[in-house]
């Protein structure tokens, strides 16, 4: 089985595939309005932070792509940690949710927001675990 | 990692209330309920600040289940007054509105809903906050959270941040002897359903465990006796800690199901919070069962009971969590809560989507999917087993 590099463009292309044929998430995220920036800071290895733009509407990933920076697109919502906080994350050993409480990744945008689609934040975390990844660190 | 968050002083034992006396500052603002303020609590509270110097004013038009205009009409009371102690006298929905209160004040650029955990807000630069809880149940008076009610979208919002724990808690028993039977089996049952799901939530830990499973004994050793006779004043103590610990418990690490159609519940049909969480109790346990077995097991040994494998250990736990119910007169099921069936019918897609938004359902040991909702919804209201 092909494995993507984390993080590529090939990556984040076969998230969106994956996640669009999630039933759960396109249930729980029904009424989701809000574009993200996913991003990996920079620190442990990587050199400048690493940017994925994704756009999440009614259920569905509408796009997703690698950013030359954060600056490049505004977002409703930021989603940034380190690379081994994405790691565990992918790997299914952290909770999306409890790990923005425990700062281990910031999220800026409406956090009320976010705890009322818990179910479609567990969905996209399944979901990116469920790509088969070979990590670079 | 995990962070801790308890009140910094918890006075309690007979005579607690004394310890007004010994606060600095210079403006107390008391809120309470008039009923509260009927039952001579609040006079004490004011007797005792004045000792200590203070000058004091009292806002006592809080109401039960509180909402956004409920708590905008307490907050001009404070801005007009500019307290440097805000001081909650009652039961969860006083302390709940105080809490909301406080931020505003201190923040009048954060809106309500925007109270959560990752807003800084910096309290404490205007007040400081007591509470002082008058009923033994929602626990209000060691968490982190506040549930207002949005009387617009018909929601109850669960906003949290841990900045709002109070300072100081007083748990003077006396303040319990006067609570109704009725009132003291509702509200003890929400501590029990705090403690159980703060024991069994993914997010659970050592600590909240510790304050959980005392809490759990507790209520099951004093919470018959509490409702029965309101005089038994080691039962009303008892209990009275019992509700904090659970608060302590949940605050710690998160409420589930059981809180989250318990809310959409009382939103939806004006319900009190207490019995409608009792009435989906058991189904929210027999659901989340297959991924907390263990859990249940423990449970089950705190409360004695002894049996020769862990399946029987569970069904007795259970059993005896029904028997609890019954015997404080708490519906076991949606329909005991008067609910007709063309009602809850009429409004079952309502209360999956506001279940479906409720926190309860983040840390939940399982998270159900809307269908899984569509169907506890309907279990619940027949009181059948869950058998998915």
């Amino acid at each position: 089985m092909e494995k993507y590099k984390f993080p590529s463009e090939g990556w984040i292309k076969a998230y969106k595939e994956e996640l669009n044929k999630n039933k759960v998430y396109e249930e729980s995220a029904k009424d989701w309005e809000g574009d993200f920036l996913f991003i990996i800071s920079p620190g442990e290895g990587i050199e400048k932070e690493i940017v994925f733009y994704v756009d999440l509407w009614h259920g569905k990933c509408r796009d997703a792509y690698m950013l030359p920076s954060r600056e490049a697109k505004k977002t409703a919502f930021v989603f940034e940690g380190p690379y081994s906080n994405w790691k565990k994350l992918i790997m299914g050993q952290l909770d999306p949710i409890h790990a923005i409480m425990m700062r281990k990744f910031k999220l800026e945008g409406d956090m009320g927001k976010v705890l009322r689609y818990t179910k479609a934040a567990s969905e996209l975390v399944k979901t990116a675990s469920r790509i088969p990844t070979e990590f670079i660190l | 990692m995990w962070e801790i968050t308890l009140p910094r002083t918890i006075v309690i034992g007979e005579e607690a209330l004394e310890y007004l006396k010994t606060i600095e500052g210079r403006r107390a603002l008391i809120v309470t309920d008039r009923v509260i303020e009927s039952l001579n609590f609040v006079s004490r509270v004011e007797k005792h600040l004045r000792e200590a110097r203070l000058d004091v004013k009292i806002f006592n038009k809080v109401e039960a289940e509180p909402s956004t205009e409920s708590v905008f009409r307490c907050l001009e009371a404070v801005r007009e007054y500019q307290p440097d102690w805000i001081i909650a006298i009652g039961g969860g929905s006083t302390i709940d509105t105080a809490k909301a209160v406080w931020v505003l004040y201190e923040r009048p650029d954060v809106k309500i809903d925007e109270i959560n955990p990752l807003t800084k807000l910096g309290l404490r630069s205007k007040a400081k906050m007591i509470a002082i809880p008058t009923t033994s149940g929602s626990g209000s008076e060691a968490t982190w959270a506040i549930v207002i009610t949005d009387t617009k979208e018909k929601r109850k919002m669960e906003l949290a941040s841990r900045e709002v724990v109070s300072d100081i808690v007083i748990l003077d028993p006396e303040l319990t002897l006067s609570m109704p039977p009725r009132l003291a089996a509702d509200t003890g049952i929400d501590a029990l359903a705090n403690a159980i799901e703060g024991y069994i939530s993914r997010w659970r830990n050592d600590i909240s465990d510790v304050f959980a499973v005392a809490a759990v004994k507790m209520i099951f050793n004093y919470l018959p006796r509490s409702f029965r006779d309101p005089g038994d004043r080691e039962a009303r103590e008892k209990m009275h800690y019992a509700a904090m610990l659970a608060g302590a418990a949940f605050s710690n690490s998160q409420i589930g199901i059981a809180h989250a159609m318990g809310h959409a519940i009382g939103a939806v049909f004006k319900i009190p919070h207490g019995r409608s969480v009792s009435a989906v109790l058991i189904t929210s346990i027999e659901y989340n069962l297959r991924e907390i077995e263990d859990r249940l097991v423990e449970l089950a040994q705190a409360i004695g009971i002894k049996e020769e494998s862990n399946v029987k250990m569970v069904e007795k736990f259970i059993q005896k969590v029904g028997d609890l119910l019954r015997e404080v007169g708490e519906p076991l099921t949606i329909r005991e809560l008067g609910i007709s069936r063309e009602e809850f019918d009429d409004r079952l897609d309502e209360l999956v989507d506001k279940a479906m938004m409720s926190t309860g359902t983040i840390a939940n040991p399982r998270i159900p999917t809307r269908e899984d909702y569509m169907r506890l919804f309907m279990y619940a209201y027949e009181g059948r087993e869950v058998d998915f």
